[in-house]
């Protein structure tokens, strides 16, 4: 069979797909794109055209900025705190001791939680007169009276993060897992021989074989972590004093509860362009990580 | 163009059609509309469910749908599903949204189809909820505002007499309850980032006799705007108000409040009722309600409009039916029936001792309130404006900025 | 096999005991909110089980009368098997020639590549367009629409995962059926699909999983009970007025169970998808 009936059969097959694709996927983003142009509202208007105004206001407006270091606040340190309880998680994990079985099993469950799920289930332990939270603590003598977890700024982003760290560390414990369970034994076996301390360990002989997979679940992780949007819905709205009003928030509010469309889009926008930088950069330390663990 | 003429064999083609469309929807009974309410203060889901199946009860060609989401959604969710075609029929909505509504043709105007005895019969006061330009855009339905409620058993340990008339007085008598230690924070209020604590913030307004436009344009940021935003954060730093009040809603009031660990409380009508419930609440007997107090020199009590209108939406296909459904969930016999969450618009009510009777404390109360309510400010953006204004009580409340600050700021972000 | 010291082995048992509490901790007090008394849910002290479980809250959600709040679930429930079943069997439908030509023919592979990037658009930069493109066909609030949506989501997923059950099945089977006279369709059938049935397998269940799980989608194009997904009426209870915190717990168990079943009980192929994604790259 000749390469072009090959390739042409191809793209036959791939044609449904693509198909769906551009329609819901290609479409509406180019008309994203028309639209941040214009002043459109989101009933009626179809607006007129006016350049690149909206970017010039949404890039200089204080909520945008504010929101662009909330929200990387909140992916910087959830995405940091899930590598590292996900690579302590496997090396646990990777050990043998009796109910080990079990335990990896456990893991699957704050994953298979729901996101929404999991959102309220931790607004009802932070709930400031009746919680969970509250109530362990000071029954552990470990605080002497109730607080308000997601009603200060100071505490709001930090709650968000454990509750986004809890449900999501797990998967990378078990992406970790299955690394860890293809270094060969007799590898560890020969460092150990070598006299080499766990650390060291851990940095030459290990690391290596973790790298890759764990680049590809930090580039995922950091990405959903930028377009965060239900959890911090369900638990907090962008409040208190709009102290977790991340960017995907703040497009809600701009294009929805206020109905610019025009502006809305503008700001998806920018929140799409840095997500792909984002992306890119990452990918290209995929590589490199990967060039080296080669 | 082309102008396609149309032929009068068309015409009549199209009248049959028309003729028999019109025969079908009567033959073949069943309508069906759809209705959004909220599941927040006012009527429970329970009570709107009871209504409604009396209607269909009454109307079996009609069948209702009931749609309840949280009051934080009801706005959005009424826009949006503008673009559906087959969204809403009846919407409620706040006594904020007609500005907005009417303006984005939402709602339709429906200023025809109401009758002189609804007119006449109907509270003044509660017309201005679904005004707007002088036009209707729905009947009222829930005649609301923000009560002072307060626990009867606490103020009698603490050997206070009456409840306060001013706020300073609640001030007063939330030092003794603290004092005395029967209470850490005994006053409780939902100042959470949310249309709530706007409502609470518009009760103090009344009270210092503040203004929110003068003449389209900001003017809280001075004056009794002021003044009222300053009493919030003094309260709140003084520690006689719970600190958890920054994270509230209404719901949290309640449960605060039935618990048992509130003395004081800014809460709707509906919360009464449920607190003298045995069944859920921990102070059944023990409630007592009067109106929000005033300033000395100032204001005798204060209130804030927080009515909610049924409307017809732009989208409904069936106007009709929907008004019917909307004729009878405001009528005078539906709400004197369930008079216990929410207090009837008609006037005679409010003399109907079948209304009175066991709340007569909530009725004593609501004489004085509904008749001071003061309305947030009417204005297409006033999303925009409410958003800011939330934003400066938190700051402020947080210390993260100074009243005045804080309402500046909010009065150059509120799009006005 | 190297030796443990006592030590160690305590350390490795203390370790693992934290992290089983770490997990399962919030889980169980999830549970157990929603069997307790709301006088207990509201204790000072907190009563950490209740003296006699409650369990009516499940009947009340899932009672199916008319006009209760029980029948509002039951109806998100519905809307939510529907709307996940749909978007995962048409994201299959998609995924087998798609994921196929893929790993046949790899000088198309750019194109997936493409389609896979797409997962870096937040929804909220196509909500608008889609919320009118759907208006105009009158498919809001409705779960074809909103599968249709969803597709977007899954599909990217299941190709990337078919491609890869593909690659791990070698040419030279298809090829030999092919030198028999069997045409690509019926090698397909007959030789490919049956020995990529667990990838398939897994790669539906993801997909379930994706779209059971998503939110935002349909907080926007959704109204009422129609169409309203579990994930939306779950935050409707714990948004609005719910004062019983036992039977939002309660609502959050159902939605839960059966992604944590499936996840139970699939465990193996879930992880095996996820590391050969995930190493694969």
């Amino acid at each position: 069979m000749s390469g072009t009936f090959m390739t042409t059969r191809a793209w036959a097959l791939m044609l449904p797909l693509l198909v769906v694709m551009i329609a819901v996927i290609g479409w509406p983003l180019v008309d994203t794109v028309g639209l941040s142009f214009t002043d459109a509202k989101l009933v009626g208007t179809a607006g007129q055209f006016v350049g690149f105004e909206n970017y010039a206001k949404m890039l200089a407006s204080a909520n945008f900025q504010r929101s662009l270091i909330i929200t990387a606040m909140f992916a910087v340190i959830s995405v940091a705190a899930e590598m590292v309880l996900g690579v302590l998680a496997a090396l646990l994990l990777n050990q043998d001791f009796k109910g080990r079985g079990v335990l990896r099993a456990l893991m699957i469950l704050p994953w298979a939680l729901p996101t929404v799920v999991n959102a309220t289930l931790w607004r009802l332990i932070y709930n400031p007169e009746y919680g969970a939270l509250n109530a362990a603590l000071t029954q552990l003598g470990l605080l002497d009276a109730y607080r308000s977890w997601l009603g200060e700024p100071g505490t709001a982003l930090t709650a968000l993060i454990v509750a986004d760290c809890w449900k999501n560390f797990p998967l990378v414990a078990l992406i970790a897992l299955a690394a860890l369970q293809a270094v060969p034994r007799d590898i560890t076996a020969a460092s150990l021989v070598d006299g080499a301390g766990p650390f060291t360990r851990f940095r030459f002989v290990i690391l290596p074989y973790l790298a890759g997979p764990l680049m590809v679940a930090l580039v995922l992780r950091t990405i959903e972590a930028f377009k965060v949007f239900d959890i911090i819905w369900v638990m907090t709205r962008g409040g208190p004093a709009n102290s977790t009003r991340t960017l995907s928030i703040l497009v809600y509010q701009e294009a929805f509860s206020f109905q610019r469309a025009g502006s809305g889009a503008s700001l998806a926008l920018i929140v799409t362009l840095f997500v792909t930088v984002l992306a890119l950069a990452y990918g290209a330390l995929v590589r490199k990580a990967a060039g080296s663990a080669a | 163009m082309l102008k396609s003429p149309m032929t009068s064999w068309h015409k009549t083609l199209l009248g049959a059609a028309l003729v028999s469309a019109s025969f079908a929807s009567h033959a073949f009974a069943e309508t069906t509309i759809n209705a959004l309410f909220m599941a927040q203060a006012a009527y429970s889901e329970a009570d709107v469910r009871a209504m409604t199946d009396a209607f269909t009860k009454a109307n079996p060609d009609i069948k209702v749908n009931l749609e309840f989401v949280p009051y934080e959604g009801l706005h959005d969710k009424t826009v949006l599903a503008q673009g559906s075609g087959g969204g809403y029929d009846v919407v409620l909505f706040d006594v904020i949204w007609p500005a907005e509504y009417a303006t984005n043709k939402v709602l339709v105007d429906v200023s025809s189809r109401i009758s002189d005895e609804m007119k006449k019969g109907v509270l003044p006061g509660a017309w201005t909820t679904v005004q707007y330009d002088g036009k209707y855009y729905g009947m009222p339905w829930i005649l609301d505002t923000k009560y002072l409620f307060y626990n009867k058993e606490i103020l009698e340990k603490a050997g206070i007499k009456t409840p306060p008339k001013t706020w300073d007085e609640l001030n007063a008598q939330a030092k003794i309850i603290k004092d005395k230690g029967l209470l850490p924070t005994p006053i409780a209020w939902s100042w959470s980032q949310a249309e709530a604590a706007i409502c609470d913030y518009t009760t103090l307004v009344s009270a210092y006799k503040g203004e929110f436009l003068k003449d389209g344009k900001p003017a809280f940021q001075t004056g009794g705007g002021l003044d009222a935003l300053k009493y919030m954060v003094d309260s709140y730093k003084s520690g006689l108000t719970n600190p958890n009040s920054k994270e509230f809603l209404e719901e949290d009031v309640r449960k605060v409040f039935e618990n048992g660990d509130a003395a004081f409380a800014l809460n709707w009508t509906y919360m009464y009722n449920m607190a003298n419930d045995p069944k859920d609440s921990k102070v059944a007997g023990k409630v007592g309600v009067v109106p929000a107090p005033g300033v000395a020199g100032k204001s005798e009590a204060s209130a804030v409009n927080g009515s909610m209108g049924l409307g017809i939406t732009a989208a409904s296909k069936h106007q009709d039916e929907a008004w019917k459904y909307i004729a009878f969930m405001t009528s005078q016999a539906t709400q004197n029936q369930y008079a216990k969450l929410s207090l009837p618009i008609w006037a005679s009510s409010y003399d109907d001792p079948a209304v009175t009777k066991g709340q007569e404390e909530l009725i004593a109360a609501a004489k004085v309130g509904l008749a001071v309510m003061y309305p947030r400010p009417t204005t297409p953006k006033y999303q925009e404006l409410s958003t800011a204004l939330q934003q400066a009580i938190q700051e402020s409340l947080l210390g993260q900025s100074s009243p005045e600050d804080a309402l500046k700021t909010a009065a150059q972000n509120s799009g006005l | 096999m190297e030796r443990k010291s006592p030590l160690f082995a305590a350390f490795l048992y203390v370790s693992a005991l934290l992290l089983a509490v770490v997990i399962l901790a919030p889980i169980l007090w999830l549970f157990v909110m929603s069997i307790s008394p709301a006088a207990d849910l509201a204790a000072k002290p907190l009563r950490w089980w209740p003296e006699t479980p409650d369990f009516s809250r499940y009947a009340t959600l899932l009672s199916t009368l008319e006009n209760s709040a029980g029948a509002a679930f039951t109806a998100s429930l519905r809307n939510s098997l529907e709307v996940a079943g749909m978007a995962t069997l048409a994201a299959i439908a998609l995924a087998i020639p798609a994921g196929w030509a893929v790993s046949r023919t790899p000088s198309i592979g750019w194109s997936l590549s493409l389609v896979i990037a797409t997962y870096m658009l937040p929804p909220v930069a196509l909500a608008v367009p889609l919320y009118m493109g759907l208006a105009h066909l009158g498919m809001l609030n409705n779960v074809f629409g909103l599968a249709l949506v969803y597709l977007t989501i899954l599909a990217p997923f299941t190709t990337w995962l078919m491609k890869s059950g593909f690659d791990s099945i070698p040419k030279e089977i298809e090829a030999a059926a092919m030198m028999d006279g069997a045409g690509l369709f019926q090698t397909l059938r007959i030789i490919t699909l049956p020995l990529a049935m667990p990838v398939m397998a897994t790669s539906a269940l993801f997909a379930f999983l994706l779209a059971w799980d998503e939110f935002f989608y349909a907080l926007l194009f959704t109204s009422d009970q129609r169409a309203k997904t579990l994930t939306v009426a779950i935050a409707d209870l714990a948004g609005g007025r719910v004062s019983d915190y036992g039977l939002i717990a309660t609502a959050g168990v159902l939605a839960a169970l059966p992604p944590v079943l499936i996840g139970l009980v699939m465990q193996r192929a879930l992880i095996s998808g996820l590391t050969n994604g995930g190493v694969k790259g």
